[in-house]
């Protein structure tokens, strides 16, 4: 198992290198640049090409990408030109990542916490009034575009809940330790500050739940589905054991497998939910920092956060495929 | 009073937009404290179905169960679920074909063994593993405490049943059903299989329902055979008479059909002609006249009723008449 994580781990590091270098090209490949984008169309060329020495982007494009690994080795990602320009790209991804696995996190758990238990009750009653419901409202969940249902939880649900719309916390005076805001609050003892950073992840969060948890709920009613079928849940009523021990102890373990796996490619799908959501919610996150990004061609911003974005993926998966053999021990003896 | 007694029991299929079901039709049948019955036939004649119609393990939806099964002077199929599952694995075991399958494949056989024993004996899970340890050493697992930690996987067949047979009998049970226990297991492990099963429904003084299609097994194991087909008991008899002297057609062709070691070289093996895709129904006729070497013109236009022959049921208008050899041998 160990031999496998140090395998996988190392395979990251080549798909870091690889992709960096394809993404480092591919943003230079872009029609426009930081230029046009900082000094408008109607630049003189003077200023343009101060403005391109300036930024290095003159030199070939191997020899900015070797000055890069060179400056990203001492921990220098170079400099923002469009999200918050003048600030650091690595400051801008520490402000900005922990916002948005906050709410990553608390959108999976919201389509974790829905999704497997409305799955299992669906399989349960399969075929009747509550399975075809659910199921019905699965697919308007995967088929509603996030954005619309962004736009209606924050003009309608905010205002009819009371709940903030806006940003991840009001301007209340909180101390920052991680960058996490419902932690520090934890931390240093500031209870209503993280109070205050929930409240405005709600909302945000259940506009990003909305596909993990149709999927969820569409995977797990499948397995639970084809569990159920089992001799071995046979067996386990003719010992006359109580419903709930069977449905935790036979049914359900069971059928976490593909669960848990879909859990894992979610997170992609989460990535890519957050720049909409975040957009909407104005939330200071990745996503957010993404779009803002390409708008204005943030070469080393976009970088940065579309390389760690993936390493979060990878390990993501990667634990994933380890909790596989915790839950499967045909998997572990093996 | 018998231990149980199963009286007119029916369960019919219903799906959507399909016709009615009748897998079992009107199947009675008595077992003795201690007794052993069989429940013979071949595929599809509904042995599993009524098995698990005793057990209440059918599907709620979907499948009409009638007629009683009165277990110690209660009807089981007037308890509630509750009611049921207080009975199930604790005075009503049951043991499965296949033995890997029937196993949780993620958990570790010591829960699948102990489970049981905390469910119906309040035992804490200390002292249910040892016990646990016990009953595998009774069914015969070599090294117990190891095999507690393992999963199903990495046991053997014949070690897999024999994990059943000790969860099925972990609450001493006075009634084991057993549903083709041996069907998939290497034919030597078969045989260490039913003599491990006999001993220990004689030790626990449990009453034992065998279902099999093979007559090999009944003839080592029980006291009084069912023969079933299409639903229905056909033949019912204590068991040296119905092997000494079968008068169903259908119980004479499936002896007649087993190879016999005492048997004079050269005599040929007589199939039952046909397959059970022939049945006809049996609301006014035989189900089993286009397969029946014996069949009259009113086989198929009445059904045969059950008729008590001197302790013997039979449901024949035509049985063979004692000492025929096996009929001719047809062309299939
Ligand atoms: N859940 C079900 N729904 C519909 N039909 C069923 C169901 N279970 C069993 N049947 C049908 O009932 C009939 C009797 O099945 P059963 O399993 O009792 O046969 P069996 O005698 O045990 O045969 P085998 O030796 O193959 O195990 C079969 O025709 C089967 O297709
Ligand atoms: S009733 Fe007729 S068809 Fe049926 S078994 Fe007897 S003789 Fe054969
Ligand atoms: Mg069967």
């Amino acid at each position: 198992m160990l031999r496998y994580t140090i395998r996988r781990l190392v395979q990251l590091v080549g798909v870091v290198l690889v992709l960096s270098m394809l993404l480092f090209a591919w943003l230079r490949l872009l029609p426009g640049g930081p230029v046009s984008a900082l000094l408008g169309e109607r630049a003189t060329p003077e200023s343009r090409e101060a403005l391109t020495k300036q930024l290095g982007l003159d030199q070939p494009i191997f020899v900015q990408y070797f000055k890069f690994l060179g400056r990203a080795a001492t921990g220098d990602f170079g400099v923002s030109t469009g999200v918050q320009p003048g600030d650091s790209a690595l400051e801008i991804f520490l402000q900005r990542f922990p916002a948005t696995i906050e709410l990553s996190f608390f959108a999976i758990l919201i389509a974790i916490a829905v999704g497997v238990p409305l799955g299992y009750l669906a399989a349960k009653r399969r075929g009747g009034w509550f399975d075809n419901l659910s199921v019905i409202g699965s697919l308007i969940g995967v088929a509603v575009p996030v954005f619309f249902l962004a736009y209606l939880l924050k003009d309608v649900a905010s205002s009819a809940l009371g709940l903030p719309s806006q940003g991840r916390q009001d301007a209340i005076d909180a101390t920052r330790v991680t960058g996490f805001f419902t932690l520090d609050g934890l931390i240093t003892g500031e209870i209503d500050a993280t109070l205050n950073a929930l409240e405005h992840l709600i909302l945000p969060a259940i506009a990003l739940a909305t596909i993990p948890f149709a999927v969820i709920f569409r995977i797990t009613r499948a397995a639970v589905l084809d569990v159920l079928d089992e001799d071995f849940v046979r067996t386990a009523e003719s010992k006359g054991l109580t419903a709930p021990v069977i449905r935790r102890r036979h049914v359900l373990r069971n059928a976490m497998l593909p669960v848990v796996t879909t859990i894992g490619l979610q997170t992609g799908a989460l990535l890519s939910g957050a720049v909409l959501t975040e957009k909407v919610f104005s939330f200071a996150g990745v996503g957010q920092a993404l779009a803002i990004g390409f708008e204005r061609r943030d070469y080393p911003v976009l970088l940065l956060l579309i390389i760690m974005a993936t390493i979060v993926y990878v390990v993501v998966n990667l634990l994933v495929d380890l909790s596989y053999a915790l839950i499967d021990p045909r998997i572990r003896t093996r | 009073m018998a231990l149980l007694e199963v009286r007119d029991l029916s369960v019919v299929f219903q799906r959507k937009g399909e016709a009615p079901f009748h897998a079992v039709d009107g199947v009675s049948f008595d077992v003795e404290p201690g007794q052993t019955v069989g429940l013979v036939g071949e595929s599809g004649c509904g042995k599993s179905v009524t098995s698990l119609a005793i057990m209440g393990l059918l599907p709620k939806r979907g499948a009409k169960v009638t007629g009683s099964v009165t277990y110690d002077g209660t009807d089981l199929l007037k308890l509630s679920d509750k009611q049921m599952r207080d009975k199930r694995g604790s005075e009503l075991g049951m043991v499965f074909q296949d033995p890997l399958s029937s196993l949780n494949p993620v958990v570790p056989i010591g829960l699948q063994v102990t489970e049981v024993l905390e469910r119906h004996r309040g035992l804490a899970r200390k002292e249910a593993m040892i016990e646990a340890k016990d009953l595998l050493d009774k069914v015969g697992i070599p090294d117990p405490n190891r095999r507690l930690k393992e999963y199903p996987h990495q046991l053997s067949g014949g070690m897999r049943q024999r994990a059943l047979i000790a969860i099925a009998l972990a609450c001493r049970p006075k009634l084991l059903i057993a549903d083709e226990p041996t069907t998939a297991l290497d034919v030597t492990i078969q045989a260490q299989i039913l003599s491990l099963m006999k001993e220990l429904v004689q030790d626990l003084g449990t009453a034992l329902v065998m279902i099999t299609h093979d007559l090999g097994v009944v003839a080592g194991l029980c006291d009084e055979v069912n023969v079933l087909y299409g639903g229905k008991v056909v033949e019912k008899a204590m068991r040296h008479r119905l092997f000494a002297e079968p008068r169903h057609p259908y119980t004479h062709g499936l002896l007649a059909s087993i190879p016999r070691l005492d048997a004079p070289r050269g005599e040929k093996l007589t199939p039952i002609k046909g397959s059970v895709a022939d049945n006809i129904p049996w609301t006014s006729a035989c189900a089993f006249a286009p397969r029946c070497p014996n069949a009259l013109d009113v086989c198929r236009s009445v059904t045969p009723a059950e008729e008590d022959q001197l302790g013997r049921l039979l449901r024949c208008h035509n049985p063979v008449v004692p000492g025929t050899p096996a009929a001719e041998e047809v062309p299939v």
